[in-house]
C-alpha cells in the first residue's frame, strides 16, 4: 500500500488568489491541488498525495498558534504518514508557515516532514533544525528542480532509509553534527587536505568552525558625572504580564519599555520572562537582573548625570545569533539616537 | 636516523609453557607475566587474559593499550626512562609484534578508562577489536594513591609488551619497513621545489593523571622541542593518561601515529617531512601562550610552509589546538588541524570550546557524545559495574541484560586524535 501523505500549500499555489485572498482561513482537499499534481508524480506511486491543507499566508501570520492548531487538526484528518510544505522558495511568509507547520507536524504527529525554500528566506533560520528543507531557487521557475529532490527526501524518510549528506541529498543542513565512516583514515585525510592546501587547490574542511564577532570594547567613559546611562537587558525582565509576550526561549523579539517615574521594579511591576533559569529571585525582586534601584541611586548621588529612562529587554535562550545581531544593531542605533553615553548589559 | 621495524605478525594467541613464536602464534607463559608483574610492590593481585578479534569478549575499563617492541640493534631498548635508559633511541633494528597488544586494564580514576569490545557493534569503534590482545587486569595493594597505581600499571603494560617481544626475537619478519630522514642540514637541501613541512604534535599535560611521558620526562615540564619521527617509533613517548577513552593517545597510537607513517609516505613526493614538534597541553593561560609561541617559533627556525597539528583530548586543549593554529597561520605556516568533536548527544551543540578563522582546514575524528548500545558479550575482562561511572557512560548505562547503553566517547581509540580510525563527521 502507498504510503500517505499531505501537501500543505498557501492560498497562491492553491490558486484561490493572490495577496488579496491572503487572509483565507485553514480549508482541507482531498487529494492533490496545484504543485502537488507534479509532487504527486514525483513520489512515482510509492507514496500518493491524499489530502492538501490551504492556508492563507496572512491569516497563518497574524493567527499562528490559532492557525497552527487548525492546519494540524486538518491534517492529522488524513491520517498521513508523512506531510511535505510548499515549496516556498523565496516567499518569506508561507517560508514561515512551512516551516512551522513542519516543526508542529513533527512534533505532534511525529511523522517526516519536507519543505523548501531559497537559502535567504527567512524561515530557513527559523526551521532548519526541525525539518527537512530542500533549497530551491528564489522563484516558482525552481518548481521542476524542487519537487523531485523533496519527492526523494520524504520517500527516504518514509522507508527508513539514511539520509546522506545535505550536498547530496539537497536540503539546507540542519546544523547536526552526524558521525560516518569514511573511506580513508583521517590521518590519511588531514595528509590529502594538507597537500591540496599547500599546492592552493581547493579542499573541503570537515569541520567549518562558527566564527563569532569579536566587538572591541569602546574606551571607557572619561567623565561620569556627564553622562547617560541605559540599562538593556537579556535577561527577560518585562513589565508583569510580559505584554509583548517576548518568548521564554529562542526569542524572536525585544522589548522597549519606559521606566519614567520608576525608582525601583518590584515584584507587582516587573518579572521575567526568560525559561532558561529558576526565576525565582528575579521575580521577587527584578532588580537582581535589571538594577534599576541602583541606578537611581547613582543619578541622585550625582555619579551619573542620568538613567536612561526606557529600557530593552529579551531573552538570551537559545536565541538565534541572527536574532541576536538584529536586536543589538537596532538596540544600539536607538540607544545612540538618544545620546545615551554608555549602557550596562546585563544578563541572567 | 634510520629505523628498521620488522614486523612479526601475530595471527593467534595461545597460553603456553614458555613464551614463545611458532608460525604466527604467540604463546604465553601466564603465570610467568604473572610473577614478573607482581615482583612490582605495589599490586595486590594480577591476572593475565586473552581478548582475540571477534570474540564474544568485552573489556573494561582499560587505561592503556601497548604494541610488543624490542631493539633488535641500535643503541638502547625500547620506552626509553621506562625500559630502556633515558638516551636516545630509533635507530637501527626494532622488533614489532604487530597484530598483537598488551591492553591494562584496572579501577583507577574509574570514570576515565574506556571499554574494548571485541566484536559487535563496539567493535567497529575501537582500533583494539583487531588485535590479539593480552589483557592484564590490576588490583593495588590496599591504600596505594591514585597517581602510584597509574605509575605501576604503566610500568606494568610496558614491561609485559618488551617481555612478549623478547621472546620472539629471532623470528623471522614478515615485512621489514625502513623509516629514514636526514639530519636538518641537509634535509634543507634536499627535495628542491617541494614544501617543507613538520608535523605538530600536541601531548595530554592538563596533569592530576592527564600525564604523558617524553624519555621518561612529565610533558608538562618540557617547553616545545624537537623529535625524530623514529623516535616515537621506539616508545619516546608513553601515555600516562586516565582521560576520556576515545581520544585520549595510549601508547600503541604513538608507536604507530598515523600522521608520521603517512607523512614519511608522502615524504618525497608532495612535500619534504623535515621533523616533528612535541608540545604540551597544559592548564594555565601563560603556559598555553608559551608553548604555543615557542612550538611556532621552532617551526619558524626550520622554515616550514606548512604544519600538521594534532590535539590529544578535548575541552582545555582545544585552546591550545587554536592558538596554535592562529599563531601558525600568522607566521605564513599553512595548517591543517586533526580534532574530534563534543557537539552533544544530538549532535546540535558547538563542537570544540574554541574557534578561529584560521582554522579553515580540520580533520574530525568523529563526534565524541554519539550515543550507542553495545550488547551484552558472553565473557567480560574487568569490572563490568564500572560502565556506569565511565565519562561517555551514565547512571543506568549498564543494563540488566547485560548490554551497554554509551557515548562513544567511552569506547578506547574511538575518535582518536591521530587520525587512526576511519570515522569522521559531517553537518547534516
Amino acid at each position: 500500500m502507498a504510503y500517505r501523505v499531505v501537501h500543505y500549500i498557501n492560498q497562491f499555489f492553491a490558486g484561490v488568489g493572490g495577496e488579496e485572498k491572503a487572509d483565507y482561513r485553514p480549508e482541507a482537499r482531498d487529494g492533490a491541488v496545484g504543485p502537488g499534481l507534479a509532487l504527486n508524480g514525483a513520489l512515482g506511486g510509492d507514496a500518493e498525495i491524499v489530502g492538501t491543507v490551504i492556508c492563507g499566508d496572512s491569516y497563518f501570520a497574524d493567527n499562528i498558534e490559532e492557525a497552527k492548531k487548525q492546519i494540524l487538526e486538518l491534517i492529522a484528518k488524513f491520517e498521513p504518514d508523512a506531510v511535505v510544505a510548499g515549496p516556498a522558495f523565496n516567499a518569506g511568509r508561507y517560508g514561515t508557515a512551512c516551516g512551522a507547520v513542519c516543526e508542529a507536524v513533527a512534533n505532534e504527529l511525529n511523522i517526516p516532514t519536507v519543505t523548501g525554500m531559497y537559502e535567504e528566506n527567512p524561515g530557513v533560520d527559523m526551521f532548519k533544525k526541525a525539518t527537512y528543507i530542500v533549497k530551491t531557487a528564489d522563484s516558482a521557475r525552481g518548481m521542476k528542480d524542487a519537487i523531485p529532490v523533496m519527492a526523494k527526501l520524504v520517500l527516504k524518510q518514509l522507508r527508513g532509509e539514511p539520509i546522506g549528506k545535505p550536498e547530496e541529498e539537497g536540503y539546507i543542513p540542519k546544523g547536526v553534527r552526524i558521525n560516518y565512516f569514511a573511506d580513508k583514515i583521517g590521518a590519511v585525510r588531514a595528509v590529502d587536505m594538507f597537500v591540496k592546501k599547500l599546492k592552493g587547490e581547493p579542499y573541503t574542511t570537515e569541520y567549518p568552525m562558527p566564527v563569532f564577532d569579536r566587538v572591541p570594547p569602546n574606551p571607557p567613559v572619561a567623565n561620569l558625572a556627564e553622562a547617560t546611562i541605559a540599562l538593556v537587558t537579556s535577561g527577560g525582565i518585562v513589565p508583569k504580564g510580559n505584554p509583548d509576550h517576548i518568548e521564554a526561549s529562542s526569542a524572536s523579539k525585544y522589548g522597549e519599555y519606559s521606566l519614567a517615574g520608576v525608582e525601583s521594579l518590584s515584584a507587582e511591576t516587573h518579572e521575567t520572562a526568560h525559561g532558561g533559569y529558576d526565576p525565582t529571585y528575579a521575580n521577587e525582586n527584578p532588580n537582581r537582573v535589571l538594577p534599576v534601584d541602583v541606578m537611581r541611586e547613582l543619578e541622585k548621588e550625582g555619579v551619573i548625570k542620568k538613567f536612561h529612562e526606557t529600557f530593552y529587554t529579551t531573552v538570551g535562550n537559545g536565541t538565534s545569533v541572527a536574532n541576536a545581531k538584529k536586536f543589538g544593531a537596532e538596540i544600539a542605533q536607538k540607544l545612540k539616537d538618544a545620546n545615551v553615553t554608555a549602557v550596562i548589559v546585563t544578563s541572567t | 636516523m634510520k629505523l628498521e621495524l620488522h614486523k612479526v605478525k601475530v595471527t593467534d594467541l595461545k597460553w603456553g609453557d614458555k613464551t614463545l613464536f611458532d608460525g604466527g602464534t604467540l604463546y604465553v607463559n601466564k603465570a610467568e607475566i604473572e610473577e614478573m608483574l607482581l615482583e612490582d610492590e605495589r599490586f595486590a593481585k594480577v591476572s593475565v587474559d586473552f581478548a582475540k578479534p571477534g570474540e564474544s569478549v568485552r573489556i573494561l575499563p582499560v587505561k592503556d593499550v601497548v604494541e610488543p617492541r624490542c631493539k633488535l640493534e641500535g643503541e638502547n631498548e625500547v620506552f626509553p626512562g621506562f625500559i630502556g635508559d633515558v638516551d636516545t633511541v630509533g635507530c637501527g633494528k626494532t622488533l614489532v609484534l604487530s597484530g598483537a597488544a598488551v591492553v591494562t586494564c584496572g579501577r583507577i580514576v574509574g570514570f576515565q578508562e574506556g571499554i574494548i569490545d571485541m566484536s559487535g557493534p563496539g567493535a567497529d569503534y575501537t582500533p583494539f577489536s583487531k588485535t590479539n590482545n593480552v589483557v592484564l587486569v590490576f588490583e593495588p595493594k590496599e591504600g596505594l594513591e591514585k597517581h602510584e597505581y597509574e605509575a605501576a600499571c604503566r610500568m606494568a603494560g610496558l614491561k609485559t609488551a618488551h617481555y612478549l617481544a623478547c621472546a620472539v626475537k629471532g623470528a623471522a619478519a614478515d615485512e621489514v619497513e625502513t623509516y629514514e630522514l636526514p639530519c636538518f642540514a641537509e634535509a634543507m637541501k634536499s627535495h628542491e621545489g617541494l614544501p617543507k613541512v613538520a608535523y605538530l604534535y600536541m601531548l595530554q599535560s592538563q596533569g592530576l593523571l592527564h600525564d604523558t611521558y617524553v624519555y621518561g620526562v612529565d610533558a608538562k615540564k618540557i617547553l616545545p622541542t624537537l623529535i625524530h619521527p623514529n623516535e616515537v617509533m621506539d616508545g619516546a613517548i608513553v601515555s600516562g593518561n586516565c582521560v576520556s577513552a576515545c581520544d585520549k593517545n595510549n601508547t600503541y597510537s604513538h608507536l604507530n601515529n598515523p600522521v608520521i607513517k603517512e607523512m614519511y609516505a608522502r615524504h618525497g613526493k608532495d612535500f619534504n617531512f623535515v621533523g616533528c614538534i612535541i608540545t604540551n597541553e597544559n592548564t594555565t593561560l601563560a603556559d598555553k601562550k608559551r608553548s604555543s609561541s615557542y612550538a611556532v617559533k621552532l617551526a619558524r627556525l626550520l622554515g616550514v610552509d606548512g604544519l600538521i597539528i594534532t590535539e590529544e583530548g578535548f575541552g582545555n586543549p582545544d585552546t591550545d589546538l587554536i592558538m596554535n593554529c592562529r599563531k601558525a597561520e600568522k607566521a605564513g605556516i599553512k595548517t591543517v588541524l586533526l580534532t574530534d568533536e563534543y557537539a552533544g548527544r544530538d549532535g546540535a551543540s558547538q563542537s570544540l570550546a574554541d574557534a578561529c578563522s584560521e582554522a579553515d582546514a580540520v580533520v574530525t575524528a568523529g563526534n565524541a557524545n554519539e550515543v550507542v548500545v553495545l550488547p551484552k558479550m558472553e565473557k567480560v575482562i574487568g569490572f563490568p559495574e564500572y560502565a556506569d561511572i565511565i565519562a561517555g557512560g551514565f547512571d543506568g548505562s549498564l543494563r540488566e541484560d547485560g548490554s551497554i547503553e554509551t557515548e562513544i566517547q567511552a569506547i578506547t581509540g574511538a575518535t582518536n586524535e591521530l587520525g587512526f580510525n576511519r570515522i569522521a563527521a559531517y553537518t547534516g
